[in-house]
């Protein structure tokens, strides 16, 4: 049997993790909601000003689709994990880092780009408007991926505990303070006319750095677990 | 003596400062002092058991 | 020379040198803690601007100092043990970390009690005890997945890669944080560093950090020979070990 290429092993495995995903509806939309109901919350818990809202929702909603993103890290590699699939794709021809970069990517495609889709609707929520929602966008979209691959090494790590949840967040959550920091700040600035491309740059920087080196760490981590 | 220990009004902050840095050091000084003595109790036992199992076998 | 180096990395052959390296390590510390609290308490004058407070500084500024440099260490022994495979560094590793943990509690303690009569507040979001605070997490996170993990091998590798994760983030963590915290309150907060610091304070300083780093040494070559003799418990040497013990009569 001869193996198939590389480039068609990668495009197997992200369609099959996205096809698997999809077809567990419920498991989708829960982060999603989360996130939903963690921003909504925020005005009740305090006075609905507008202006104030408009002050906190860089932070408030960046801080939601953090929580939400890892809320929903758990199911990475679970799955697979319970199944014995994670063990089949250790032994494998392929390189590990290359395969763990096509499942972080397939999660990110279901559980970080549906953010993306309602960021918009809570940025109304929050009168969050005009070029700050573009901004918004724009972080979501350099900061959700960078989320996943911060998170995956965390998820390899603990996934062979039974209960990883509580140590998952208190192994990611540090690790994603620049990200909270640049994107919120991105955000603040766009809402302030100030310049927003600092800050982004070093979103893609940290992006373009994570993409190289996450998917090393994650492997690494991966290996050890599984052993 | 007493101005000493006044530390010109700062005293509460100066001296909990050093109080808690004394508790930090005595801390890590009775650590391994704990682990270090658990640590000989149990291999002692262990090869006790062993020269029990030793001598009940060749009698 | 790397040959002479990895054999001083055997279980046997650490026990018999970092025993001791700890005793030296904590009688110096004694000696250089003692003369620095001589000089921290009654031989420095007070601030010109700070007064007497400036005294906290002589227990913070070691604290924040140790607070780092165990976790460059834990990263450095990490990856010895994840490229030489050199059990010794992974247990220096483990045993560093709650070193660590309760020295960056310290200085952030310490911080809040030096904040409180210059700034008037207990807490302040300033770029350097932000990140104190963050890297308390860090360790707590270490210290946990240490602890999660059943197999203490296991364990002590997942540890070793999390603790590379963490070393390349904090330059990324500190640079973000010290960004935020000027964006947010200007450069007001800049009564910690001085420019020049005069010789009266930089002494008892120094005699304290050093005094500091020796302390984390011999505490930490400790715990790590604790846990090697747990791991070795099966190998002849240890046996030879318990049975000289017992010879000798209890100390």
């Amino acid at each position: 049997m001869n193996t198939p290429s590389l480039a068609h092993a990668w495009f197997a495995l992200l369609r099959r993790d996205v096809m698997l995903a999809l077809r567990q509806r419920g498991q989708l939309a829960n982060p999603l909601l989360f996130f939903v109901l963690v921003v909504a919350l925020f005005p009740l818990g305090m006075n609905p000003d507008p202006a104030l809202l408009r002050n906190i929702a860089p932070g408030v909603i960046w801080v939601g689709a953090l929580l939400a993103a890892m809320l929903a890290l758990e199911s990475m590699f679970r799955s697979d994990f319970d199944d014995g699939a994670l063990e089949q794709m250790l032994l494998t021809p392929y390189p590990l880092p290359l395969l763990v970069l096509a499942k972080v990517a397939a999660h990110w495609l279901v559980t970080g780009l549906p953010l993306l889709l309602v960021a918009p609707l809570l940025a109304l929520l929050l009168n969050l408007e005009g070029e700050a929602m573009v901004i918004l966008l724009a972080s979501l979209a350099l900061g959700t991926p960078l989320l996943s691959l911060i998170g995956a090494i965390g998820v390899a790590l603990t996934v062979g505990l039974r209960r990883g949840g509580v140590l998952l967040s208190l192994l990611v959550l540090p690790l994603y303070v620049p990200v909270l920091i640049f994107a919120a700040g991105a955000v603040g600035n766009a809402q302030a006319g100030m310049a927003v491309t600092g800050q982004l740059a070093f979103l893609g920087a940290l992006l373009a750095l994570a993409v190289a080196l996450a998917p090393l760490a994650t492997a690494a981590a991966l290996r050890i677990s599984l052993d | 003596m007493s101005d000493f220990l006044h530390m010109g009004g700062y005293a509460i902050y100066v001296w909990a400062s050093y109080l808690l840095g004394l508790l930090v050091v005595a801390v890590n000084l009775w650590q391994p002092w704990r682990a270090e003595r658990e640590v000989w109790r149990q291999l002692t036992r262990r090869r006790k058991h062993e020269e029990r199992m030793r001598e009940s076998e060749t009698s | 020379m790397w040959a002479w180096l990895h054999r001083q990395g055997s279980p046997k052959r650490f026990y018999n040198w970092s025993g001791t390296l700890a005793r030296w390590a904590g009688w110096g510390s004694l000696l250089l803690g003692v003369a620095g609290l001589y000089y921290a308490l009654f031989a420095s004058p007070p601030d010109y601007q700070q007064g007497e407070s400036v005294r906290i500084m002589y227990v913070h500024v070691p604290a924040a100092w140790l607070s780092m440099f165990i976790y460059m260490n834990i990263a450095a022994a990490s990856l010895v043990s994840l490229v030489w495979r050199i059990k010794v560094a992974d247990m220096f590793a483990a045993a560093s970390a709650p070193i660590g943990a309760w020295f960056t509690f310290l200085a952030l303690a310490t911080g809040s009690l030096w904040g409180k009569p210059m700034w008037g507040t207990w807490w302040i979001w300033d770029a350097r005890l932000t990140s104190e605070l963050i890297l308390l997490f860090l360790y707590l996170g270490y210290i946990g997945l240490l602890a999660a993990i059943e197999e203490r091998e296991t364990a002590a590798r997942a540890a070793a890669v999390l603790a590379l994760v963490g070393v390349v983030n904090i330059p990324i963590i500190h640079y973000s944080v010290e960004w935020w915290s000027t964006l947010h309150q200007g450069a007001t907060v800049t009564k910690f560093d001085k420019p020049s610091i005069d010789w009266t304070m930089l002494r008892p300083l120094l005699l304290m950090a050093f005094s500091a780093t020796l302390f984390y040494v011999a505490v930490a070559l400790r715990l790590a020979r604790t846990e090697l003799l747990r791991r070795e418990r099966e190998s002849q040497w240890v046996r030879e070990l318990i049975d000289g013990r017992q010879g000798g009569g209890r100390r």
